[in-house]
């Protein structure tokens, strides 16, 4: 019977919530890495005993941890004992070694004037369709690493930071981070990412050149609201079978692409308040994407006390409210942009988690919520596996 | 021995007990008890003072014989009674948060 395994990432440390296939009952496995910042977990899906996860501190950096037998057991990537012993050059310690290439150079500050690009902290891991040794890491002053050894060693795709406009690129409230890695499956080449704030941007040529996804995105805030760059896009998505359709929740407006990103248009339509974090699309339904409004960028909770999920069944502009299980008073939690996920199961699960704990599942494409938890620390990120 | 006395979470990411004993060469300061320290246990390269820049990261602090060396240059000799390992040296985690 199939089986999901749901990734939560927390202000706290690292959980393991697994269920069958009724995503009923859960048991609930952690904390891991308790104390630390768990940004993203993320599991291979050529090998789903695979997960890497992301753990940091303002204390003492970063951290990449790896399991390979399904989260039970955790370590960083080239720490084992026949890793260190090796006489061979083998690197050692370097799974949390993110160094720019090059000069660094600057991009802009808060203020507008330039400030030196200093790594932070990786947000978010993205692991290859082909290979579980692969892995990319959107990380904070943004830029792109890679790894192909498993995450024992990383290094940048350069062409990104190094981009004509990077100078330009400035930080969003959360800091200048990339946040957002889509691998087209059928090119694999071809990768989106998204940067708070400076925009959208795809290659098609495996991370070696870029090229700006931002028209028709506008933003208010900006001097040009339709500059190239400069705009605060919060998540993008995909279906696997339309990779030429992009869906984005911006800093304001929902927006959508069918053209790979070459343009956008709205499709916030009929939505409470069209800012937000995360944004999804159904396993198998991919014109059906869910965001979850929150009440405005100085506001970050969920409008009149009330979870909402939104639902739209039409690729946007007509959305419908899911409440069924959800909090529907008293309710002040938000939604980050890493802490939406859905499973393949035929019955396609939506999974979320909230900035006061709670992680939610819908085992029928949002008709229905309930609980998996409602205690966890703060919720960073949220994925889930789907396990045959 | 040089005795080094770490914060929780990297005793924990290292799996160290409440202080680790280190072999160290040549003058000991603040860089050669690090550098013995992350080649005993590289996990913790990065978690102390910057990869490549050996800068100290900024929420840490070192305290020998009860002062805060932090701010001197780190390869100062420190102090005989960390040398000879009668007292640790103290890498500290700044209060913050909540």
């Amino acid at each position: 019977m199939s089986r999901v395994r749901v990734l939560v990432g927390t202000k706290k440390g690292a959980f393991v919530c697994t269920a069958d296939g009724q995503r009923k009952d859960w048991n609930i496995e952690g904390p891991f890495f308790g104390g630390w910042e768990i940004y993203h977990v993320k599991g291979s899906t050529v090998d789903p005993n695979r997960i890497y996860a992301s753990q940091s501190s303002g204390w003492f950096g970063q951290i990449i941890q790896r399991s390979d037998d399904g989260g039970k057991t955790w370590s960083p990537p080239g720490s084992s004992e026949e890793d260190l012993k090796s006489t061979d050059g083998f690197p050692k310690g370097e799974s949390n070694k993110f160094v720019y290439e090059g000069v660094a150079g600057t991009h802009l500050w808060y203020d507008g004037t330039p400030h030196p690009w200093e790594f932070k902290r990786v947000w978010h891991l993205e692991p290859s369709l082909s290979d579980p040794d692969t892995v990319f890491a959107g990380v904070e002053d943004a830029a792109m690493f890679k790894s192909q050894d498993g995450g024992k060693t990383w290094s940048e795709l350069s062409g990104l930071r190094l981009h004509t406009t990077g100078k330009d690129w400035q930080p969003g409230a959360g800091g200048m981070c990339l946040h957002t890695i889509l691998i087209d499956p059928k090119a694999p080449d071809r990768m989106w990412v998204a940067i708070s704030a400076a925009g959208c941007f795809r290659t098609d040529d495996g991370g070696v050149t870029w090229k700006p996804t931002n028209k028709g995105l506008v933003s208010n805030f900006m001097p040009n609201p339709e500059a190239e760059v400069g705009h605060c896009v919060h998540r993008i998505a995909l279906h696997p079978s339309r990779p030429d359709t992009l869906f984005m929740q911006k800093h304001w407006d929902v927006m959508r692409s069918d053209d790979a990103g070459d343009s956008w248009r709205e499709v916030s339509g009929n939505l409470p308040t069209d800012f937000g974090f995360p944004i999804d699309v159904h396993a198998h339904e991919p014109e059906t994407v869910y965001v979850v409004p929150i009440k405005s960028d100085s506001e970050h909770y969920v409008p009149e006390g009330k979870m909402r999920v939104y639902r739209s069944r039409t690729g946007g502009n007509e959305w419908e409210a899911l409440t069924n299980g959800l909090p529907q008073q008293d309710c002040y939690s938000n939604v980050l942009r890493d802490a939406m996920a859905v499973d393949t199961l035929d019955d396609c699960g939506v999974y979320f988690g909230t900035t006061g704990g709670q992680v939610y599942v819908s085992p029928d494409g949002g008709d229905h919520w309930s609980p998996i938890g409602e205690h966890f620390p703060s919720v960073l990120s949220v994925e889930v596996q789907t396990l045959k | 021995m040089v005795r080094v006395v770490l914060p929780h979470h990297l005793r924990n990411l290292a799996q160290l007990g409440q202080e680790v004993e280190l072999s160290v060469s040549g003058t000991v300061s603040v860089a050669s008890v690090l550098d013995a320290l992350e080649s005993g246990y590289p996990v913790l390269k990065g978690t102390i003072r910057e990869h490549e820049t050996h800068k100290r990261r900024p929420f840490l602090r070192f305290f020998a014989a009860g002062e805060d060396i932090s701010l001197d240059p780190a390869t100062q000799p420190l102090p005989e009674s960390i040398a000879n390992g009668s007292e640790p040296l103290l890498v500290v985690g700044a209060i913050a948060g909540g």
